[in-house]
């Protein structure tokens, strides 16, 4: 491997994590560039690129306020190579995106960010406001006329083929809220830092069976930021780099009813094929639970076990838990830790293998770590390593 | 009340054939594959030499979850959100409510129908049990 045709994730960063914030999301987004830029050494006059998901989204200010255009005009970046948008591979696509350009030649440092405010503008729809339509068109016409109004009414559906198909039992899939949950009590910077029993994870109301309020993730407002380095630009940074060892995007078809199968199941087989790493080589596992199923169902698709064994290999918890053989969502995942949309898992992802986690630093020097976004119809992976 | 879709040259065979009560899926004259959602396009071979074709509405539930949210003030729940695989058009899935049962009675592999429930213009595809 030469070094100087790879790709680093250096500086990493993230604003306060909260709900209903009042700082503005463009502030947000420069409190997690600066704690980045810091980390790195780098100044903002050696960011030349800029990569973010979705892009501005006027319609749904709260989902994503800030475009990359608003970022380098805002902060005076000239950017050499940019991209910003929502047809992309799931959030962690953006990480994809930088990635080509860096080793194309075209950015030698790219801001890759995520930031959401969807709480905050949830509160305060006067200053965001939603625009509805009266009639719905595009992909969302095939669900919303049947009141399939929220992504877990699509997700569920999958869910019940597990449980039908492989006896995914409530008791199994409550794991990954459990793990979630205790390891949020770890995360100074946690959304979420209560302690959650099982009693009281079965006794949450059903939003779309079989998932409960517990399963999923809830409105947050925060950003996360990755820089993304050339290899030959390693000597400017001081922070230690994690290799971006390997990636993978796959979609059958970008469909909440068509797919046949979860996007995660052919993106996970993918990112295989592009390394000599094998699954028993992840020392942690940071996989998107934006609803907990997902983090089940990335488990299968990754290899960590078959598919439909995925609710018998979290049962009981103690494999996936933080002293477990394969510590998952060390941060909180998405349910405790916040809503940072995808970003999270690839942030905690270099915090462990920087040994930077701090209470809930796992243990025995990990040096590889994988981390997910999305997980259908859409899906991104990436393997990450410290050398 | 549910949301409706925007009508257009493309989609309006599909969300008005309930008015003639026929379930209308995008078909190839070249190929003879049937795909959805509608495009002017086989996505099978590529030919534009496409149309809407009736189906019988009968299929069979894929997957389903009962829904307990109210995602608006006036919805009433619980009710039943299904991915229905159509016999007549193998790989085709549409997402509807099954009606016409109690939520509890609906399973993975239960066999349907079409029926159409009329809101506007639009003629939405729904399905019932069959024996
Ligand atoms: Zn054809």
């Amino acid at each position: 491997m030469n070094k100087n045709n790879e790709a680093y994730i250096t500086g990493i960063g993230q604003s306060e994590i909260g709900k209903n914030l009042l700082r503005h999301p463009l502030l947000l987004t420069v409190d997690a560039v600066k704690e980045a830029l810091d980390e790195a050494g780098l100044s903002i006059a050696q960011i030349d690129g800029v990569s973010t998901y979705p892009g501005r989204v006027p319609q749904m200010l709260g989902f994503s306020p800030i475009g990359a255009d608003e970022l380098i005009d805002a902060l005076g970046i000239k950017a050499t190579w940019y991209a910003g948008g929502g047809e992309i591979s799931s959030q962690l696509g953006a990480v994809v995106a930088a990635v080509g350009a860096i080793r194309t030649g075209q950015a030698r440092h790219v801001i890759c960010y995520r930031t959401v405010y969807e709480a905050a503008a949830l509160a305060r729809p006067e200053e965001y406001p939603m625009q509805r339509r009266d009639r719905v068109e595009g992909s969302a016409q095939w669900t919303a006329p049947f009141n399939a109004l929220s992504p877990a009414t699509w997700f569920a559906q999958y869910a019940m083929r597990h449980v039908k198909k492989y006896r995914l039992t409530r008791e199994q899939l409550a794991q990954i809220a459990l793990t979630d949950r205790a390891n949020a009590l770890l995360n100074p910077r946690a959304l979420v830092r209560e302690p959650l029993t099982m009693d009281e994870y079965l006794s949450s109301r059903m939003v779309a069976e079989p998932l409960c309020l517990l399963d999923c993730d809830r409105y947050t407002d925060a950003s996360t930021v990755l820089i993304v380095s050339a290899g030959e630009a390693l000597d400017e940074v001081k922070c230690t780099p994690i290799r971006i060892a390997a990636m993978a995007g796959s979609v059958d078809r970008h469909s909440w009813d068509q797919a046949e199968w979860m996007a995660s199941y052919a993106t996970g087989r993918d990112l295989w094929k592009r390394t000599d790493y094998k699954p028993a080589d992840v020392d942690t596992a940071q996989l998107y639970d934006g609803f907990s199923f997902l983090a089940l169902t990335w488990l299968e698709a990754l290899g960590f076990c078959d598919v439909g064994e995925g609710g018998r290999f979290i049962e009981g918890g103690k494999r996936i838990a933080l002293d477990g053989e394969l510590p998952l969502n060390t941060f909180g995942g998405q349910i405790a830790g916040g809503r940072l949309h995808g970003f999270g898992f690839a942030h905690e992802a270099v915090v462990q293998l920087r040994g930077l986690g701090g209470e809930r630093q796992i243990k025995g020097n990990p040096k590889v770590a994988v981390a997910t976004s999305g997980g259908g119809p859409l899906a991104t992976a990436l393997l990450l390593a410290r050398d | 009340m549910r949301p409706l879709p925007r009508l257009d040259s493309i989609n309006r065979d599909f969300w008005t054939g309930g008015e003639q009560g026929e379930l209308r899926i995008m078909c190839c004259n070249d190929c003879g594959t049937f795909f959805h959602p509608p495009r002017p396009v086989c996505r099978h071979c590529l030919s534009d030499h496409v149309a809407t074709k009736a189906v019988s509405g009968t299929g069979v539930v894929d997957t389903f979850t009962i829904n307990h949210q109210k995602w608006h003030p006036k919805m009433e729940v619980p009710f039943v959100i299904a991915r229905v695989e159509l016999d007549d058009a193998p790989g085709v899935y549409l997402t509807t409510n099954i009606v016409g049962c109690e939520v509890s009675e609906v399973d993975i592999g239960d066999r349907v129908q079409v029926t159409f429930e009329k809101q506007d213009d639009i003629f939405l595809p729904l399905f019932v049990k069959t024996a």
